[in-house]
């Protein structure tokens, strides 16, 4: 069993405030990710889970348990830096048995551990060599393997792949997640690379300024952000914004007038606001459409297109200097300035008010569901 | 004009003599001293100065008879190597906690320390050898034990810190996550990963102790005397007799010159061992 669960959680640094009341709980067997920007707190919130800062105020309970003040080695975790931090005057095997020999396992036992954790990892011709003759994915395998030799109730990972080259980054994604379900581990992983979050998690958790911005399941995140910040920082391309006004709003609809021009009705159960209120329309990039002139809502003019083959992310401009990004299938390379006219896949559109938070599109049925 | 082979030539040939004629400038006073240790004193005296000459043996065999050398040779391996040990045990913990649980007060903490050693040795003698006086601590060993541990404290502390500085303090937390004790992250992890640097912070500090005349002069007689006292000896009352003070300051040098020759194969393995990243 692993059920971490962290109760408004604070932690200060000379009197600036890195996080700022965090509620949290991590379920047996979830992988959670932390996601930000750089500077969020992410990091911080995970070393305050290890225990290597002190925490300010708060509470972190393990299976039921304060571990709140408890030394880093008491509380059954592994962490795996993003530097790799292996002891770099031991072999691989010592490395990956230092921490039984401290516990003073006995040497049957270390070796079968050690040997099954390098079993796993494919490090079993690797044993005998220090970590500077090896490479980069290597030394990553060994950082993981020095986690798996503990059999810990919540593997710790903090930006562990930012470090590897790209291809490498990809194929070390694929096999944690592997390893993820093989050992049935709870895992908490901190990135700022959304990428990673989206694919990995079960459970995204994204931080901006040392609190919770939204808890949920990667797509569930993706597809109902609970504000701006999410809405922006998940998603790449980034969702493009545009700034409007309510019109006419009745029980299953709501009119925005965008200040870049066009005027839209979203399908909307309640949408809370009066006419007249200012909102932010987000939509992303696959959810725009390129169509004849006449046949759309929305002028703009190219600006540059990045053609990748597959797909072409073509940014445009609003007349009244709004950037977006469009994602159009295949090849599409519009000349520079060239006149455009988009329509919208209002279904998929989010609507933000005036603070930013999110007026939901799903129904209320939907929503208690 | 040069090409560009033809200059990269010049430059190294142009360095190559410079760094030589560095060296020997360095090295001359050694190279005479150990020349004029072998020389009779009329020879030692000539005038122009003699490159080639009758080499003899007997200033040190009259050291010899005169002074028991290795009484003195002794003393100073004692208390070197005394002091060096004493100051690696505070300067370890004390640089441990600097580097790694930095405080507010630690960069000043680091400052002060070393603003002692801009202190003249003399502005403190009359109090220490009153001190050294009233504790029955004159002409002991442990007296000077104490204080070169004392002078050499700031610059040793220094140098393990900037050695420990440089290891990733990801490497300790880790070992604090696999069960280390304070004591273990340091003796397991730490120590070994500093070695290189930790032993030539221990060379530097037995040559310091080693070569250090003012407070060993002043304190100390004949009991407690090391080499730099008996070199001292032989520079006074009956005017000076320049072959034989080099030959006594040759057979002071030699000890630690060859100790440090030695080492330095090992260190220079050890600081390429140290590597971290």
């Amino acid at each position: 069993m692993a059920d971490l669960s962290i109760r408004n959680l604070q932690k200060g640094f000379d009197g600036h405030a890195i996080i700022q009341g965090i509620d949290l709980d991590v379920r047996d067997r979830e992988f959670v990710v932390f996601v930000g920007p750089s500077g969020c707190g992410k990091s911080t919130l995970l070393r305050l889970i290890a225990g290597l800062e002190e925490v300010t105020s708060g509470t972190i309970s393990l299976d039921g348990k304060d571990i709140t003040d408890l030394a880093p080695a008491k509380r059954d975790l592994a962490m795996v830096f993003q530097t790799y931090a292996l002891y770099p005057h031991m072999t691989v095997r010592k490395n990956l048995s230092f921490a039984l020999d401290l516990a003073r396992v006995d040497k049957a036992t270390v070796k079968a551990k050690v040997d099954n954790a390098a079993r796993i990892l494919e490090l079993e011709r690797l044993l005998e060599r220090k970590p500077k003759q090896l490479s980069g994915g290597q030394r990553q395998r060994v950082a993981i393997g020095r986690a798996i030799v503990r059999n810990p109730k919540i593997f710790l990972f903090d930006e562990p792949l930012s470090n590897l080259d790209a291809a490498l980054r990809v194929q070390t994604r694929l096999e944690l997640a592997r390893l993820h379900k093989e050992l049935k581990a709870t895992m908490i992983y901190v990135t700022h690379d959304q990428v990673e979050a989206m694919t990995l998690a079960d459970k995204v958790v994204v931080l901006n300024g040392g609190r919770v911005e939204q808890v949920g399941s990667p797509l569930d995140l993706y597809n109902h952000p609970a504000n701006l910040f999410v809405a922006g920082f998940l998603g790449t391309p980034k969702m493009g914004f545009l700034r409007g006004t309510v019109g006419a709003v009745d029980g299953s609809s709501c009119e925005v007038q965008l200040e870049a021009g066009a005027k839209l009705t979203l399908p909307r159960q309640a949408c809370g606001q009066k006419a007249g209120a200012s909102v932010t329309l987000g939509v992303r990039p696959e959810h725009f459409n390129i169509v004849p002139a006449g046949e759309g809502q929305l002028q703009v003019v190219a600006d540059v297109s990045e053609r990748l083959g597959s797909d072409t992310y073509c940014h445009v401009r609003t007349a009244n200097g709004e950037q977006l990004t469009i994602r159009v299938r295949g090849d599409f390379g519009p000349a520079y300035g060239q006149p455009l006219e988009l329509a919208f896949d209002t279904a998929h559109c989010h609507l933000f008010d005036a603070a930013g938070v999110a007026i939901d599109k799903r129904s209320a049925a939907e929503q208690a569901a | 004009m040069l090409t560009l082979k033809q200059s990269r030539r010049l430059q190294s040939v142009v360095v190559g003599t410079l760094s030589w004629a560095v060296a020997l400038l360095i090295f001359f006073p050694i190279f005479w001293m150990i020349l004029t240790s072998f020389k009779t004193e009329m020879d030692a005296i000539a005038t122009p100065p003699q490159l080639f000459f009758a080499p003899t043996l007997e200033n040190y065999l009259h050291i010899n008879e005169r002074s028991d050398y290795f009484s003195f040779a002794w003393n100073s391996v004692l208390i070197s190597f005394s002091a060096t040990v004493l100051s690696m045990l505070i300067a370890v913990p004390a640089a441990y906690s600097m580097a790694f649980h930095e405080s507010r007060h630690t960069k000043r903490t680091l400052l002060w320390m070393l603003s002692t050693k801009m202190l003249p040795p003399v502005g403190v003698l009359m109090p220490i050898y009153l001190l050294c006086k009233s504790m029955g601590l004159l002409d002991s060993r442990i007296a000077l034990i104490v204080i070169y541990t004392l002078i050499n404290l700031p610059i040793v502390v220094w140098m393990v810190y900037t050695y420990f500085k440089d290891i990733p303090v990801d490497i300790l937390e880790a070992a604090r996550l696999d069960g280390a004790t304070t004591f273990q992250e340091i003796g397991r992890v730490l120590l070994p990963i500093a070695r290189g640097g930790l032993a030539s912070t221990m060379l530097l500090s037995l040559i310091l102790c080693w070569n250090e005349a003012f407070w060993s002069l002043n304190l100390t007689s004949s009991a407690a005397a090391p080499l730099t006292a008996l070199v001292a000896s032989y520079s006074s009352p009956e005017g000076l007799f320049w072959a034989k003070l080099s030959a006594v300051s040759t057979l002071a040098c030699a000890p630690i010159l060859i100790f440090g020759w030695i080492s330095q194969k090992q260190l220079v393995r050890g600081l390429s061992f140290g590597a971290v990243k």
